[in-house]
């Protein structure tokens, strides 16, 4: 295996409502990723990039954002209809197979333009669930009932993760208070609920030696692993699939860890499939419960997790990036610093 | 901050899906009022039924009547239904039902007047549709009394073979400050573009960062010629759903004078087979009144006459 690490790494501060073009909120986070990388886009050379275009609500959205990047003379480019962790994965692969030694990975995407819970449904399988309006939000219900009904949590635990979540970006309040609200898909109450924003975010991946800079967060172990769609297929108070990822990433001993929880619950149900205890730092960032956008939510995820080694201190993190209704599809990458 | 150019979008298909061997005894069983699951090798009955088992890959066997009844085997109780919920008027529960005879939960709504009265292994009756076309509507909820006619309609209609899943989505598209300004220009009878710092290049419409840099273009926008040169087109002699213009009718790239790459618009004012590569044509806006913050705000470009420029140095690289 070649040395792979991040070496860079830049994100929108977040909003609700960013009108900016698509290529303007690249070039602003690609430029900042390399500038931290200490490169230019001539350096460069692999883009890879995660976007949807049903929320963006055009064909061929991330075609209309590669002028971010600056493909002229020609890029070597791809594109993951998917959050762009998974487009980190495909550049992490292209890097072991040699082919590249710099990399940029990144993603885009706006809560803003459409009714993010109409677009969730688009995304369920068109014959069962579709059908029927169920949303996200809906699963995301179902999901933490069945987490209830084990015994192990309660809605406190959610929200003392609230509390901590927006305390990490300069929130306060108090879990007693979040408890008062009424519950509104099922034992969820607003507040567990993902705050929706627009933004972009990039990261930089090096190979070999130029992996072996100051402050890079080494990738020591990747995976991804899917499960069945049909939510009654899957005993959805477990995640199966994050606990194969993590077995195979070989997560063990990590001080931080970055996982994409964008409801509440989730958190525990990732926590427990990566054997995380109780002296892990979880979501240092304040983790996708507090600004979650989509398609860019699991990158930052990974880029926070490096933040974490290159400033924060830690020596091991772990990222979680996920995918699909109830938390289908889970990426998780395990990091290491102090190579440089 | 200036007022936001927003604009509603709706992005609808129409989708048919074929149901292929399996599904398609689920559909028409819906249809008649009965309920069928797939057995897998394993001897579990999966509902909704698959062609394969998600736990193995391998295909499933035969498809089992199952039902009608069920037990609840989660629930979420939903306090504010959505306008697309299959329960609309009041609260209701999401759930997943494992029907007699299965070993996997069906996802669909249960009807009770409160969630007091929701319980984990409950037992519930799915009450079905009057018209019945093939769809995870017929049944409109489960509920916990057997409804008064719990009895199989078998269909005299012809056997399903796909089903219409309409896909629809709606958006509020609001444009970007270059966007807005562009189309503000327009109703000045002004073409603005956006002018790259490093290669003077000038694009219209302006776009959020130099192609070829990847970094932000100038920040002020500047105004080119309503005069400039086709250098391709076609000719449209097709009719298709949806054409606003009778053919034929000619597209054309339009190099607007003072801009380095082409505007996609309509020539008109003359004869669809007199339009050449190198043509000369200007813009001819549509009446004051019907002046909006769109392209469409130019009707066409028309030829001015002048001689036709020469392709071939134009047609170099840069």
């Amino acid at each position: 295996m070649r040395d792979v690490a991040i070496i860079g790494y830049h994100r929108m501060l977040p909003s609700l409502q960013n009108t900016a073009e698509e290529s303007q909120m690249v070039s602003i986070v690609v430029s900042g990723a390399l500038n931290q990388a200490g490169l230019s886009r001539r350096d460069v050379d692999f883009f890879c990039s995660g976007s949807c275009d049903y929320n963006m609500g055009r064909p061929f959205s991330f075609v209309m954002a590669l002028d971010g990047i600056g493909a002229w003379p020609p890029a070597c480019e791809s594109h993951v209809e998917m959050d762009a962790a998974w487009a980190l994965y495909e550049a992490w692969v292209h890097l072991q197979m040699g082919h590249a030694e710099i990399a940029v990975v990144y993603g885009f995407g706006k809560s803003s333009l459409v009714d993010m819970e109409m677009v969730s449904t688009q995304q369920l399988d068109p014959y069962f669930l579709a059908p029927l309006g169920v949303t996200g939000t809906d699963l995301a219900g179902m999901q933490a009932a069945a987490l209830l009904n084990t015994g192990r949590y309660s809605t406190r635990d959610f929200a003392e993760v609230v509390i901590r979540s927006r305390t990490a970006v300069g929130g306060s309040g108090t879990a007693k208070e979040l408890l008062q609200a009424p519950q509104l898909h099922g034992p969820l109450r607003a507040h567990d609920l993902p705050v929706r924003a627009d933004g972009a975010a990039a990261v930089v991946l090096a190979a070999g030696p130029r992996a072996c800079v100051h402050g890079a967060a080494h990738i020591i172990g990747i995976d991804h692993r899917i499960e069945a769609h049909s939510v009654g297929a899957r005993d959805l108070s477990q995640s199966a699939s994050t606990a194969l990822a993590g077995k195979q990433a070989g997560v063990v001993n990590v001080d931080v860890a970055e996982l994409h929880a964008s409801y509440s619950h989730q958190e525990f149900i990732l926590k427990d499939a990566l054997n995380l205890g109780g002296g892990v730092v979880l979501n240092p960032s304040g983790g996708s419960l507090v600004d979650d956008i989509p398609m860019v939510s699991g990158l930052i995820r990974l880029g926070e997790a490096a933040v974490a080694i290159r400033e924060g201190g830690a020596n091991r993190a772990v990222a979680h990036a996920s995918s699909g209704p109830c938390l289908q599809q889970n990426l998780v990458c395990l990091l290491e610093g102090g190579r440089g | 901050m200036s007022q936001l150019f927003t604009a509603p979008f709706e992005l609808a298909y129409p989708y048919k899906r074929s149901l292929g061997p399996t599904l398609s005894v689920f559909f028409n069983g819906l249809r008649d009022g009965r309920l069928f699951g797939a057995r897998t090798e394993e001897g579990r009955v999966l509902v909704p039924p698959t062609e394969y088992d998600p736990m193995t890959g391998r295909s499933t066997k035969d498809l089992v009547e199952v039902g009608p009844s069920g037990t609840v085997t989660n629930w979420c109780w939903v306090a504010q239904p959505r306008s697309d919920h299959p329960i609309t008027d009041r609260p209701f529960a999401w759930a997943t039902i494992q029907l007699e005879g299965a070993d996997t939960g069906l996802l669909h709504v249960v009807a009770t007047d409160d969630a007091s009265q929701m319980k984990l292994g409950m037992r519930v009756w799915p009450v079905w549709a009057e018209e019945r076309v093939g769809t995870m509507r017929d049944i409109q909820w489960f509920q916990t009394k057997p409804p008064p006619d719990c009895s199989n309609q078998h269909t005299v209609a012809a056997p399903l073979t796909q089903i219409i899943s309409p896909s629809r989505l709606c958006y509020q598209v609001t444009a970007s400050e270059l966007l807005r300004e562009f189309l503000v220009a327009l109703m000045d009878k002004k073409i603005v573009g956006s002018r790259c710092p490093v290669t003077g290049k000038v694009y219209v419409p302006p776009r959020g960062a130099s192609p070829v840099t990847g970094q932000p273009m100038e920040s002020d926008l500047v105004e080119v010629a309503q005069t400039g040169t086709v250098t391709t087109f076609c000719v449209v002699n097709i009719p298709f759903e949806g054409q606003r213009l009778k053919p034929p009718y000619v597209c054309a790239h339009v190099l607007l004078d003072g801009a380095d790459v082409p505007l996609l618009h309509l020539v008109g004012g003359c004869d669809a087979a007199e339009v050449t590569m190198g043509m000369r044509v200007s813009a001819v806006w549509v009446d004051d009144a019907q002046m909006a913050p769109t392209l469409e705000s130019i009707a066409y470009f028309q030829p001015t006459g002048e001689t036709d420029v020469s392709m071939l140095d134009d047609a170099k690289p840069a």
